[in-house]
């Protein structure tokens, strides 16, 4: 598939972003200030209004988006049009909360995480329904999304504790961005192994009905490319696909393990800081690779022009 | 999530004799013809005399080789929307704009409701679907929904436009549904298969196999 900055952008910027509000919710009653709490929650909003607004620059239409919750019978995609800003609304409610001292936020607190595993859930099924997209039609899948952008989250939670005088820079909080960047380095290997192990199940044989053991497209029937070379194909060379998948490695997991390990070695040093902006650059190259990745049968009718 | 296919006492759909293709491209002019002055037009024509020409097509022919020189077959192979009695691009949909009629199983866009969020074209395993760069909506094969119902036409000339143009008969046009149509007969008689059975899709297009003739001495 051709990888769309529009949605790389939005998966791992509000995964971010729903990862810090599950932190910032269940450190509440650590003994933060309510005040940080809700500054850091407003923080998660933005992140959260910044990959809807991604979201639309994928849309032909994006004026018609509100079309889009209609089909919430059999649609993932309406889902998460319906869920995201149910999201955001509950996660600037609970902020505001916090900063207006209200007693009862907890209850919003708990709303808000679960919508965010609800908003996860969503993105991951988009992906994972489609059954003959086969890199992606499994529960890994949904793990990955789930466990990249809590890791992302937990990271960017830690790097405040670490930044911000009177936010907590508990060790616990190291230790939880530890388990989950070690927890979302073995989901997504897994996921990189199986789609190495996987043989297409489509062929030109079966695209075509025709038995012959050798067949070659001699022309796909256009000369200039059409939507299909457009939006299925990443475009690029196996060599860039190999380096995106080391540079996805080695900054989302490989190098905030590292600062990670060494931030408990010298704290307040800004190695968390580092560990997730790495991170999220890490995020976007293996967003990138989740699309590149995933190879359609409909490319099996676009392999030659003339 | 997805229910089984429901069942449709019609399904119009369109069979394609391999046998006697030969490539022209007749169906495909007619196609972009018809619909790009239709209702479901204008369809996009960028750089249409240039290097690298594009645009909107509900029909491509392709060419394919099979087996090796010099026991080679030459296939052309007409390609557009199947149809399908389970389609996957239907359920998709965030907006209902991709809808399958219970009239007649043909499987429509209304580009009034259509966002151009391209997942329908995702969920297609075909390919069967293109985005009109022009326009920013989903367009495909409507089975020239706005011709085959139109009683000012001439009944002959009540068929899709690829169908009417076609010069060799290789492609048919009717109701899979009734036994005693031209399409069923066909795809009885003469084989007719679906392409990538393996995905469940269960397209009402069919193909008719071309025939295993032995090498001929002359």
């Amino acid at each position: 598939m051709h990888p769309a900055w529009s949605v790389i952008l939005f998966t791992v910027l509000a995964g971010l972003g729903q990862g810090l509000f599950v932190m910032l919710v269940r450190a509440s009653d650590s003994g933060i200030a309510p005040h940080l709490l809700g500054m850091a929650g407003l923080a998660s909003t933005v992140l959260l209004c910044v990959g809807l607004a991604c979201s639309f620059l994928h849309l032909g239409h994006p004026l018609r988006a509100w079309r889009a919750v209609a089909m919430w019978r059999t649609s993932w995609l309406s889902r998460e049009v319906i869920v995201l800003p149910l999201t955001i609304a509950v996660v600037a409610a609970w902020s505001l909360a916090q900063l207006a001292g209200w007693a009862h936020a907890q209850w919003l607190g708990l709303l808000g995480v679960a919508l965010c595993f609800v908003l996860w859930v969503c993105t991951g099924m988009i992906y994972a329904c489609i059954r003959f997209l086969r890199e992606w039609a499994h529960p890994l899948t949904l793990v990955n999304f789930v466990l990249l952008g809590w890791m992302s989250g937990a990271t960017l939670f830690a790097a405040l504790g670490e930044l911000l005088p009177g936010f907590s820079a508990n060790p616990l909080w190291l230790s939880a961005a530890t388990a989950l960047t070690v927890a979302g380095a073995c989901a997504r290997l897994a996921s990189l192994g199986r789609n190495r192990m996987l043989k297409p199940v489509s062929t030109p044989q079966s695209a075509l009905g025709v038995r012959a053991a050798k067949l070659k497209q001699m022309s796909q029937g256009a000369t200039g490319g059409s939507f299909n070379t457009r939006e299925f194909f990443h475009g690029k060379s196996a060599l860039v696909v190999r380096n995106v998948r080391w540079i996805a490695l080695g900054l989302a997991f490989a190098l905030p393990l590292a600062l990670l390990v060494a931030a408990r070695y010298q704290p307040g040093a800004g190695l968390v800081a580092l560990a997730a902006l790495s991170q999220v650059l890490g995020l976007l190259a293996e967003r990138w690779l989740f699309f590149a990745q995933a190879n359609h049968p409909q490319n099996i009718y676009y392999q030659a022009v003339a | 999530m997805t229910q089984p296919a429901e069942t449709l006492a019609k399904q119009l759909a369109l069979v394609i004799d391999l046998n006697v293709c030969v490539g022209c491209h007749a169906c495909v002019t007619s196609c972009k013809q018809w619909n790009t002055s239709g209702s479901a037009g204008p369809l996009a024509d960028l750089n249409a005399y240039g290097a690298e020409p594009n645009g909107t097509f509900f029909n491509r022919v392709q060419t394919w080789e099979a087996g090796e020189y010099p026991q080679a077959d030459t296939i052309h192979f007409p390609k557009s929307c199947l149809h399908c009695e389970d389609p996957p691009c239907v359920p998709v949909c965030p907006t209902g704009a991709s809808y399958k009629r219970k009239e007649d199983g043909i499987v429509l866009v209304d580009y009034d409701r259509c966002i151009g969020c391209k997942y329908c074209a995702w969920a297609c395993p075909y390919g069967a679907r293109e985005l009109d760069e022009s326009r920013q909506v989903m367009t495909k094969c409507t089975l020239c929904v706005d011709r085959i119902y139109d009683e000012k036409l001439a009944p002959e000339d009540r068929k899709p436009a690829c169908v009417k143009a076609c010069p060799t008969n290789a492609r048919l046009f009717g109701d899979v549904k009734d036994p005693d149509s031209e399409v069923s007969k066909a795809i009885r008689e003469r084989g007719g298969y679906s392409l990538m059975p393996e995905w469940g899709t269960q397209p009402a297009n069919q193909y008719l196999p071309r025939l295993v003739r032995e090498a001929q001495e002359f």
